[in-house]
């Protein structure tokens, strides 16, 4: 299932298919664009010393969209001229798969690396969205945000 | 009034449930339903951001029929 918003300067969606990099940079993608960063967040193989099997991603997802928006016009506010995008992914994620993609674009590449670095931090900080680790020994914990860092 | 909560993650864990119901007095503030919320969930409901209509809400907010409330555990996206 997938949701998603699309505006001007602006492109986010949950979705429990795979994530897609191409998509979201052509979503910032404009001739103005001389620079364009995308992020690529993937399932580690170890958490806190711990071999890690899976995770299982959970979204509020209507508030997380709201939220993404939120931080998409902060960025465009900061970096005038920026258009980011930002896909999640949700459901149960093997070691290696891709949980979170996000795109920033700009005339020049300072300001697309910095609008980047600032929806994925936000992200991390603000988003509801939760994981739960699964583990080799067969154990299984929900991350709160200081573990997951 | 009649508030239902959402519950995600491990306070769902914790509640099995995904969603509360608790009656606050009509016009109770988020810090009510805070202590509203105590009994079922402990600590939890203290501790956790809450957020209404979608968005992150401070204690003073004021809660009216219909709004859509949820208590936020410590997220960990990315």
């Amino acid at each position: 299932m997938t949701t998603g918003a699309t505006f001007a300067g602006g492109s986010f969606r949950i979705t429990s298919e795979p994530l897609d990099a191409a998509r979201v940079h052509a979503a910032v993608a404009s001739p103005g664009a001389g620079g364009v960063v995308v992020f690529v967040g993937s399932v580690r193989d170890v958490n806190d010393g711990r071999a890690v099997v899976s995770l299982r991603y959970e979204a509020y997802t209507a508030m997380a969209l709201a939220e993404l928006e939120r931080i998409g016009a902060e960025a465009r506010r900061r970096w005038p001229g920026t258009a980011v995008a930002a896909e999640h992914r949700t459901g149960e994620l093997a070691v290696g798969e891709q949980a979170v993609i996000v795109a920033a674009a700009h005339a020049h590449r300072g300001d697309a690396f910095a609008a980047c670095r600032y929806v994925v931090e936000e992200l991390k900080r603000r988003v509801p969205i939760w994981k739960e680790e699964r583990y080799t020994d067969g154990g299984a914990r929900w991350l709160g945000s200081a573990e997951a860092r | 009034m009649e508030i239902t909560v959402r519950l995600f993650a491990s306070h769902a864990a914790v509640a099995r449930a995904d969603r509360l119901t608790v009656a606050v007095p009509p016009g109770a503030t988020v810090g009510a339903l805070r202590a509203a919320l105590a009994p079922m969930l402990g600590a939890l409901a203290a501790r956790s951001l809450v957020a209404v209509n979608a968005a992150y809400a401070n204690d003073g907010l004021r809660l009216g029929t219909g709004d859509e409330v949820a208590l936020i555990p410590p997220v960990a996206g990315g």
